[in-house]
């Protein structure tokens, strides 16, 4: 995978979380990872999984618990 | 199947318009006859079928009672009214045909005939022309006067008449000749009451009067015409005529079909000879159009029959390579075996679509179905993607779907407007014009657009209120606007408790209350005065009925959802949904986004926009389909290209729609384009991103094939074929050969029958069939068990959803920053006179208004930089540069500069970057920092871009 798509990645999943931490009584996290189950194909959703792993670096917090419960989810 | 279906309705002219009132009866000829109050008699008489001789007089514009053709005598009035201003009244006894007003028909048109050329054998308008009839119609046999003075004769008295003016031809579509004018001012009035331009005036008085495209010396395509033909639609003889009658006749039949340009989906007739196009006329009774038309509709359809136009299906290895025209059978049979070849090597993933809002309901049906049945997954997308996709996405969340709530009819009850990142008047200009027939009635309106466009002040219109904010800030201008309802109290608390869940409202309400979101507070960000913003928020929440239009200056943004949410906020706490003349209406780009959205182009949503990992819908298809659907989301476009790049995906199928050209970072979507093994582009013409295709298989025009196309208000129309496909099938024939290639099966032999397949599958078009659609003209969606008439305004008793959602819309700027190196902002649009891409129109004489981007700069930003008018800048940002030439205009504010994306040659999209909404992946097309500075011409890039594009172009013809 390209650093190009990787930073891409992380700049959509903390867009998104960016969003759902403005939300009132919401679990961003939750709505988070739903939105990128939701809308996101298996394989970005793989790639953030590994980016994970590998630290995450530049993942918003929300993005980054999201990211690790989607990772859960995928395994479980 | 009969491929040719005139559906009936009475196309006659009824005189004046129709009224709203209580019946009234009356008398007429003897025949009783009950009609709205208001009515008048011509049109009362019209509809017991007596037609009353006029001139002057045409339904589509109000009633002036210039001609004295139409004089009737009325039992108990002195003298003979004229028809078409005398309304009815109660027992009102009528005669249309008493000797005394044939008598003055008669000499009434002896004196227009005394003016007139007779040279009826030769005229364009011979059979066609309303002169002519009425000549017929009172009977003139003599003209007993020989005037001394006269308009059409070039020499008189042995010397050259001072009272003739040439033909003006200067408009490519139309000729305006004043030898043939008998100044009844209907071109005039339609100008005003229809299109509302006013380019169109009489000048001088009694017998030196004529009509005049304004200053004398103006001619038409010098003027402010904006040739939407509806002056030539009206003109009852042949001095406004068009170019294609001229050269081709009169037509012998017509046929309705829809329009395929913008998303309003104006009805027209297809006038006819063999299978030649004579004339495109706006249809009376289109319900979207009401017989009004556009420069684009009206006369751009000349790219059928362009020479650039594609007909042979080609092929080639590489991109590198010239095309190689082939059979059909081998280049379908290429195309599948690549695609086959690369999900054996790289997974059944690896390939995909994209399915065209430019072509039909079932052909974007078709090509989703080929997708995930044969391909096996879910990468399927459409243009939406870069244009509408936060409105699926806003829409759907706040009011539980995802389209807009009205007609277009809704504007003639409507009485504040909010237009916001969208310009009507070019991109949707039929719409626009029915807006400000309502805007002169009285209506008031708030523009919310970096830019002054034409609404914002044009003649007999102007904004109460024009917000001119800084681009990327919608949101917070939105939340501005809501602080000064929510604070002042200005909210609908009755609709909100009955519509929405007042508790959320609460919680919204403590949200947007918060000082940080006043106007005063925001002004600094937006650069919009506060004071403004109160205004508009006060006039739009007290106003009366409040509707909001709205297109991709607020979608194609960082946070295109956000704003569409918190226009949805607005709304509903205003209680602006659920009846007429209210709304939340997105001005959809192409004629059938709506549709490609609706037939489940996306790739997280399967027709009807349920979500592809629900059993239950998944399970209607597999069982149909005979297959398994992939129960995960697909990638959507920029994914696709990103996978491209990446080597993951490699290969796509590309129906109508020229990403290379319209999608942004242009550098980007060309490596992905480069770095796949197969695309196949199917298309009319060799467009942008075939530079970069293995295989192209030519596409057929809306005129060759049947179908149906869903404009922005929901609103199915048939597309009807009147000439066979000159590629030699239509699309979702095309689509059909590709699919069966990989093992389909498919059988259909007609259109209809993937409506059926769209009905029996898809809730909210239960109801519908090609059957309908003859019966009803058109349908708008959901059109069900519980709507069999279908729904022309959404969300009435309750919102789809259930509740109204109010989402809290926090702003979050754009990570694109102006700084040091790039300190201005770039905004994207479109011109009147070119459609999207430009494919279409910049093969039709619509060039002569628009023949490059040009980018607009504000004085002062120009002065600092030593750019004059005209001269080439360029533009650059940190993805690319481009050159344009500059046009010096206070439209902009300082700080701000504008282009439009219509020319291959500018490529606009080069400087636009991969920054999109947080939601959909949207394109953030409408911000982007750049500078701009003098140039000598085109850059590099360009000169490049154009060699490749060339290069790749190069064709080898079939062997014979």
């Amino acid at each position: 995978m390209s650093s190009d798509t990787d930073a891409k990645l992380v700049r959509m999943a903390n867009q998104i979380a960016g969003f759902f931490d403005t939300q009132p009584g919401k679990d961003a996290v939750d709505a988070t990872a739903r939105h990128l189950v939701e809308f996101w194909d298996p394989r970005m959703r793989a790639q953030l999984a590994t980016l994970v792993e590998q630290g995450g670096g530049g993942l918003s917090e929300t993005a980054h618990r999201a990211a690790e419960r989607l990772a859960r989810m995928q395994d479980a | 199947m009969k491929d040719f279906i005139i559906p009936w309705t009475d196309d006659r002219d009824l005189g004046t318009p129709a009224k709203a009132g209580p019946p009234v009866t009356l008398t007429i000829d003897g025949f009783e006859v009950t009609v709205p109050e208001g009515t008048s008699v011509m049109r009362a008489s019209a509809l017991a079928g007596i037609e009353v001789p006029k001139l002057c007089a045409t339904d589509n514009v109000e009633a002036f009672g210039s001609c004295r053709l139409c004089v009737v005598e009325i039992e108990g009035r002195r003298g003979t009214p004229a028809s078409c201003t005398t309304p009815v009244s109660p027992g009102m006894v009528v005669h249309t045909h008493s000797d005394k007003v044939r008598k003055i028909r008669k000499g009434v048109m002896e004196l227009y005939i005394s003016d007139h050329p007779l040279d009826c054998l030769t005229c364009a308008a011979n059979g066609d022309c309303e002169l002519q009839d009425m000549a017929g119609a009172v009977g003139l046999r003599d003209v007993r006067y020989e005037g001394t003075e006269n308009h059409f004769a070039v020499r008189q008295n042995g010397e050259a008449n001072p009272r003739y003016v040439p033909k003006d031809e200067s408009n490519p579509y139309f000729t305006y000749d004043p030898a043939k004018c008998i100044v009844c001012s209907r071109c005039v009035r339609a100008c005003e009451e229809v299109q509302g331009t006013f380019a169109l005036t009489i000048e001088g008085s009694g017998f030196d009067s004529r009509v005049s495209f304004g200053a004398r010396s103006d001619d038409a395509l010098a003027s402010d015409c904006v040739s939407c033909g509806a002056c030539v639609q009206a003109c009852p003889t042949a001095t406004l005529q068009e170019k294609s009658v001229i050269e081709l006749g009169t037509p012998e039949r017509s046929v309705i079909t829809t329009c395929a340009y913008c998303g309003v989906g104006c009805s027209f007739k297809a006038e006819m000879r063999g299978d030649t196009v004579v004339r495109m006329t706006p249809y009376k009774h289109g319900k979207a159009n009401r017989g009004h038309s556009c420069v684009k509709g009206r006369f751009a359809w000349g790219y059928a029959s362009h020479r650039d136009r594609i007909l042979n299906p080609m092929i080639r290895d590489s991109i590198d390579q010239p095309w190689r025209e082939v059979s059909w059978d081998e280049a379908i049979g290429f195309a599948a075996g690549r695609l086959q070849d690369i999900q054996a090597k790289y997974g059944k993933r690896a390939i995909g679509g994209i399915t065209s809002s430019r072509c039909t309901n079932e052909e974007t049906f078709l090509v989703q179905k080929m997708i995930r049945a044969v391909f096996g997954n879910n990468n399927t997308d459409t243009c939406a993607r870069v244009c509408h996709s936060p409105t699926g996405y806003g829409l759907k969340t706040t009011f539980g779907t995802s389209a807009g709530t009205q007609d277009f009819d809704s504007v003639e009850q409507t009485d504040v407007v909010i237009v916001i990142g969208a310009n009507p008047t070019d991109g949707h200009p039929v719409f626009a014009s029915r807006l400000k027939k309502r805007l002169r009635a009285g209506a008031k309106l708030i523009v919310i657009d970096p830019r002054r466009i034409d609404l914002v002040k044009s003649p007999h219109i102007k904004a109460a209120h024009h917000l001119p904010l800084r681009p990327g800030t919608n949101v917070a201008v939105m939340s501005a606007i809501a602080h000064v309802v929510v604070t002042e109290g200005l909210f609908d608390e009755a609709f909100i408790r009955d519509r929405c869940d007042w508790d959320e409202f609460q919680d919204y309400a403590t949200f947007i209350s918060d000082p940080r979101h006043s106007p005063e507070a925001t002004e600094m960000l937006t650069g919009v005065p506060a004071d403004e913003v109160r205004g508009a928020a006060r006039l739009f929440a007290t106003g009366g009925n409040g509707a909001i239009h709205y297109g991709l200056g607020v979608t194609e943004h960082s946070q295109g959802s956000t704003t569409v949410m918190s226009i949805a906020n607005l709304a509903m706490m205003t209680g602006n949904i659920g009846r007429p003349g209210v709304g939340v209406n997105p001005l959809r780009g192409q004629n059938n986004v709506q549709g490609s959205c609706d037939m489940g182009s996306f790739p997280h949503e399967l027709p009807g926009y349920r979500h592809v990992s629900d059993d239950a819908t998944r399970a209607i298809f597999d069982d149909l389909w005979g297959v398994t659907l992939d129960s995960e989301p697909g990638l959507r476009i920029p994914n696709m290209l990103d996978g491209a790049v990446d080597g993951t995906f490699k290969g796509i199928y590309v129906q109508g729609e020229d990403i290379l050209q319209s999608d942004p970072d242009t550098h980007h979507v060309a490596a992905g384009l480069a770095a796949m093994d197969c695309v196949i582009v199917h298309d009319l013409f060799l467009n942008e991103t075939a530079n970069y295709a293995h295989v192209f298989l030519p596409g057929s025009t809306f005129l060759e094939k049947d179908g149906t196309f869903t404009n922005a208000e929901r609103r199915i129309n048939r597309v009807r074929k009147v000439m066979q496909p000159r590629n030699g099938y239509a699309d979702w024939e095309v689509t059909m050969l590709l699919a069966n290639a990989m093992g389909a099966g498919w059988t259909y032999t007609h259109p209809s029958q993937v409506m059926d397949e769209i009905a029996a599958t898809t809730p909210s078009f239960a109801n519908v069939s090609y059957e309908l659609l003859e019966e009803r003209g058109s349908v708008q969606w959901p059109c069900n068990e519980a709507h069999p008439d279908g729904s022309p305004i959404m969300h009435v008793d309750g919102f789809v959803r259930g509740k109204g959602q109010f989402i809290v819309t926090e702003y979050i700027p754009t990570d694109e920053r102006t700084g040091p190196r790039f300190p201005l902002l770039l905004t994207t649009g479109r011109i009147l006179s070119q459609y999207n891409v430009g494919a279409q129109t910049r093969r039709t004489a619509n060039v002569v208004w628009h023949e490059e981007d040009v980018l607009e700069i504000h004085p002062q930003d120009a002065e600092n930089r030593g750019i004059k008018q005209g001269d080439w800048v360029k533009l650059a940002s940190r993805t690319g540069e481009t050159s344009l030439r500059a046009e010096i205009t206070d439209r902009v504010s300082p700080g701000v500069v504008y282009t439009t994306f219509h020319h291959p040659d500018t490529q606009a999209n080069v400087i636009t970057t991969d920054y999109s909404d947080w939601a959909t992946n949207c394109p953030e097309y409408k911000v982007t920092a750049v500078q701009i500075g003098l140039s000598n011409g085109p850059t590099r890039w360009q000169e490049e871009y154009s060699d490749q594009a060339a290069r790749s172009r190069r064709i080898i013809p079939a062997a014979e």
